[in-house]
């Protein structure tokens, strides 16, 4: 069902921009104001995630501990691991951000016959998240010619990188594959895993299955159904310097891969793809395990109702008196 | 799952179905059957608490007796700590629902129940915020995979975020290090509000509040206690010790968890701890008040974590000490570590710990102004001050069980074992994905060690046992030493339970038994009062 739903919004999206372009004339509304619209509503909603979650405090200094402390001298601790300088905390972040450092102590429990349990490797998940994520930036990175003129320099070098077998024509990007790849592997292991497909929701789907469906129309358009790639970049130049035309000669699927784009830019501040920002403000990751050499102060600390020492002797006098225990008002 | 004997036997339990049920997890539906929830807290422990809505009830029990704005005061008090706690929002927030964590928690492993994953323990809490404080979930509602609030879904809640032992197993595999023990700390919190709690924590707290200790025992019990294990030492190796309670002027104030002078097998380490400070001559002193070093509060609520902790370094200042010594103890080191300064801070009153013997100044606990036992001790042997004699502990094969806090929420993880290699000759470490970080749960940690909870602590403690049996079958480990009381008053019946022929012990009861002390006599026996090695037959004739 929730799969259903995903699939049939993403579908409805892709229908919309078609039916839109092809037959409604509306490539001013999906040409500029849709991904206008879009972009706002990305920058502005991931603004707004940001400063909610920066303006509630840090109460406390809860870092999870991966590795062994710094303590004394002799004892050899592990500064990425278990960080206890902003240096650490900066090594162990880069870890988490560019490899996914925890994601890679996966291990898949097993409970065999006879009742033993077995903690076997299970790197896949890991892998594929890799592969997907660093597709999809220099996808993005890549993209850049159509938003600059004169085109970056990196996106030069990172075209020839990412085609380095030279093969076909149009040159095959690796990126193109491997994103596809890895998504579906993504997608399909929710489906195919039963706790998995137990704990998915539509917003769990709903992301993929888009992804994909930006993927494989912008696969469309290079390798099999060309565009009018000066057109586009007229489109995006025109967009990015807000004055915008609109060329006559571009393809509907071109529209439906910008729809699609827009749809993903105005839904992924509202969403759990937030998670590119908030991992860098993840209290158990992002503090050093200082908390005994260094104070760390929470702004609201409670004032709670203790039990003092006084009212405690008060209590107990007769009986510490008697056990012989120094009193401080006899 | 049907449960007909008192106590369920091992083929039983391990008869775990990890297929997730028919029913959709957003259907609240829970089942209290016996042996796997806790009890409802005692009305005068909450009341000696000033805890609010105290009342009669039960969890098996159709009302509950809330009251009539339980609602109100539950999506208040999560308002409240939205906006209070960065760690809350942020996990509330950015969980993708990969799976890496579920089948990292023990409660899933031995239970097979889908919502003991921690990301769906999560979600009962989350599909609850994005109902209410998300812009997607307030219109789309459940597509939007939000859930109303209601009493199914609150029991629900009561259930599953007392199957958890704060642990944080769960945080270290999660890519963004979602914490699902912060979540089950605040879950906690939240159901407190309305009086819901559970006695296991809340008689222990109103105890330590009243007597400084979560047994309730008076100044005058502590004493004897104290004067009573210095006689026991006495008779073991000759040597009289003379510990002091409430002593102004001492150099240290030494705190431990009050099960070490009350529980077996802590005991032995209490033994322990008092040579060793007898032997280097530290002068350092008990106190009857702040007499307890756990902290049941972190199990009810920040507010009552605070409450509870204010003693020790109130003390530590009342009786003039420099520095604090603690003892072995898992959720009280996550206190100390990481919650003690800030709350109850700062300690501007005390020195850098220094080490008497060695010179060492403790850097690590510069503003804390509190070292761990098995910090202090390491050090001592790494600068020989210690006369020792590990053939002592000839008669054990021993393993480490890393407990849960000290692990993930400290990193005092080669201290423990260095001084393990020195007092003991026969080391085996348990399999690489169960020790150190990755460290298995007793299951019964976070005031779930009930005896009304015996199943479900057995199924928690079924992934720590499978891999103590490993080692019990491959190297004959026979003893199983941990550094924490509720692993020493919990992992002895959850060993006979499933890896029959394995005891239990604590780090310093190891270190008192190879301890050769000047002067003392010739000893026969282990602190257990059992004939050490090579002393069996003297014992017999
Ligand atoms: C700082 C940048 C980012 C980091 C460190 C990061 C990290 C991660 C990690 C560790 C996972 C879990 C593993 C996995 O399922 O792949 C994940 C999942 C995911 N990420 Fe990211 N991410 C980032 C940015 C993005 C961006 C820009 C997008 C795209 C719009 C994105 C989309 C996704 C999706 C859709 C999933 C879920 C995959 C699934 O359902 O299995 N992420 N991310
Ligand atoms: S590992 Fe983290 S992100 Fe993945 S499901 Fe668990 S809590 Fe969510
Ligand atoms: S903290 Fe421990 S008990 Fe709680 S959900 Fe995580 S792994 Fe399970």
């Amino acid at each position: 069902m929730k799969i259903l739903y995903s699939l049939l919004a993403v579908s409805i999206s892709i229908a919309f921009a078609w039916v839109g372009t092809a037959s409604g004339g509306l490539h001013y509304l999906f040409g500029v104001v849709f991904p206008a619209v879009a972009v706002f509503l990305f920058l502005f909603g991931i603004v707004y995630r940001v400063v909610r979650w920066a303006r509630s405090p840090v109460p406390f200094h809860i870092t999870t501990t991966c590795g062994q402390q710094k303590s004394l001298d002799w004892i050899k601790s592990s500064p990425l691991d278990n960080p206890s300088s902003t240096l650490g905390v900066i090594g162990r972040m880069a870890l988490e951000v560019f490899f996914f450092r925890s994601l890679f102590r996966n291990t898949k429990m097993e409970l065999k016959n006879g009742g033993k349990l077995v903690y076997g490797s299970a790197k896949y998940l890991w892998l594929a998240g890799l592969v997907f994520h660093w597709s999809f930036l220099i996808i993005v990175l890549r993209h850049f010619r159509f938003f600059l003129e004169p085109t970056p320099v990196f996106v030069g070098v990172l075209q020839n990188l990412d085609g380095f077998f030279q093969v076909g024509v149009p040159v095959l990007f690796m990126s193109d594959i491997l994103i596809l790849g890895a998504l579906s592997f993504l997608f399909f292991r929710r489906i195919v895993t039963p706790q998995l497909r137990y704990i998915s929701l539509i917003s769990d789907y709903f992301p993929l299955l888009l992804i994909i469906a930006i993927a494989a129309t912008g696969v469309l358009m290079r390798y099999f159904l060309k565009t009018d790639l000066v057109a586009v970049k007229q489109l995006m130049l025109g967009l990015f310097s807000v004055s915008p035309i609109v060329p006559e000669a571009i393809s509907p699927l071109f529209y439906i891969h910008l729809f699609l784009v827009s749809v993903l830019l105005a839904y992924f501040p509202a969403s759990k793809l937030v998670h590119m920002a908030g991992i860098f403000l993840s209290p158990t990751r992002n503090l050093s395990n200082n908390s005994r050499m260094k104070r760390h102060i929470n702004p609201w600390n409670a004032p709670v109702k203790v039990h003092t020492y006084e009212e405690w002797e008060d209590e107990f006098r007769e009986l510490i008196k008697g056990a012989g225990i120094p009193l401080e008002k006899e | 799952m049907t449960m007909s004997k008192k106590h369920p036997k091992p083929e039983e339990l391990v008869a775990i179905d990890y297929q997730p049920r028919r029913r959709d997890w957003m259907d609240p539906h829970v089942e209290f059957r016996k042996g796997t929830f806790n009890y409802s807290a005692n009305p005068k422990s909450m009341e000696y608490l000033g805890l609010p809505f105290v009342r009669k009830w039960q969890p098996t029990e159709d009302d509950w007796k809330l009251p009539p704005n339980w609602k109100e005061i539950i999506l208040n008090g999560l308002r409240e700590r939205i906006d209070r706690f960065r760690s809350l929002r942020i996990f509330m927030d950015i969980c993708v629902r990969c799976g890496a964590c579920a089948d990292k928690c023990h409660f899933y492993i031995g239970s097979g129940d889908p919502k003991n994953m921690p990301v769906l323990r999560a979600e009962l809490l989350r599909s609850v915020y994005r109902k209410d404080f998300t812009t997607a979930g307030k219109i789309l509602g459940k597509l939007a995979g939000g859930r109303e609030l209601t009493i199914p879904v609150l029991k629900e809640w009561f259930y599953y975020f007392y199957q958890c032992t704060e642990c944080r197993r769960c945080s270290v595999f999660c890519p963004y290090g979602i914490d699902t023990a912060e979540i089950t700390i605040i879950g906690r919190e939240l159901l407190n509000l309305v009086g819901i709690g559970i006695d296991w924590i809340t008689t222990p707290a109103a105890n330590c509040f009243r007597t400084g200790n979560h047994l309730g025992i008076q100044p005058h019990g502590f004493k004897d206690s104290v004067d009573f294990a210095a006689d026991d030492l006495e008779d073991i190796t000759g040597i009289k010790v003379n510990p002091s309670v409430n002593r102004k002027g001492a150099e240290v104030l030494f705190v431990v968890p009050s099960a070490d002078y009350f529980g077996d097998p802590h005991y032995f380490g209490f033994l322990g701890y008092l040579a060793l400070f007898h032997e280097i001559g530290l002068d350092y002193t008990f106190s009857a008040f702040a007499s307890e070093g756990g902290n049941f509060g972190l199990f009810h609520s920040h507010e009552m974590m605070k409450r509870l902790n204010a003693k020790i370094y109130a003390e530590a200042k009342r009786l003039g000490v420099k520095y604090i010594i603690g003892g072995e103890c898992g959720h009280m080191w996550r206190v100390l570590h990481q919650y003690m300064d800030t709350m109850n801070g700062p300690a501007d009153f005390l020195e850098v710990p220094k080490s008497p013997v060695t010179g060492t100044v403790f850097e690590n606990a510069r503003s804390t102004k509190m070292i761990h036992i098995a910090e202090f001790t390491a050090d001592l042997i790494k600068h020989r001050k210690l006369k020792l004699d590990p053939h002592r502990n000839d008669n054990h094969r021993i393993t480490f069980h890393d407990s849960c806090n000290p692990a993930r929420a400290m990193g005092l993880l080669e201290e423990p074992r260095y001084i393990l290699k020195n007092v003991c000759n026969h080391f085996y470490e348990m399999p690489e994905n169960t020790i150190r970080e990755q460290t298995f749960c007793c299951g019964s940690g976070s005031g779930l060690g009930t005896d009304e909870n015996l199943e479900m602590r057995l199924r928690g403690g079924f992934p720590r046992a499978n891999a103590v049996r490993y080692v019990h079958e491959n190297h004959g480990v026979n003893l199983l030493v941990c550094i924490c009381a509720i692993d020493k008053a919990t992992l002895p019946g959850l060993m006979d339970f499933w890896v029959p022929g394995v005891s239990v012990g604590g780090l310093h009861e190891l270190v008192g038994n190879a301890l050769v002390m000047k002067g003392e006599k010739e000893r026969d026996n282990d602190f257990r009062g059992t004939p050490l090695p090579g002393k069996e037959e003297k014992v017999h004739v």
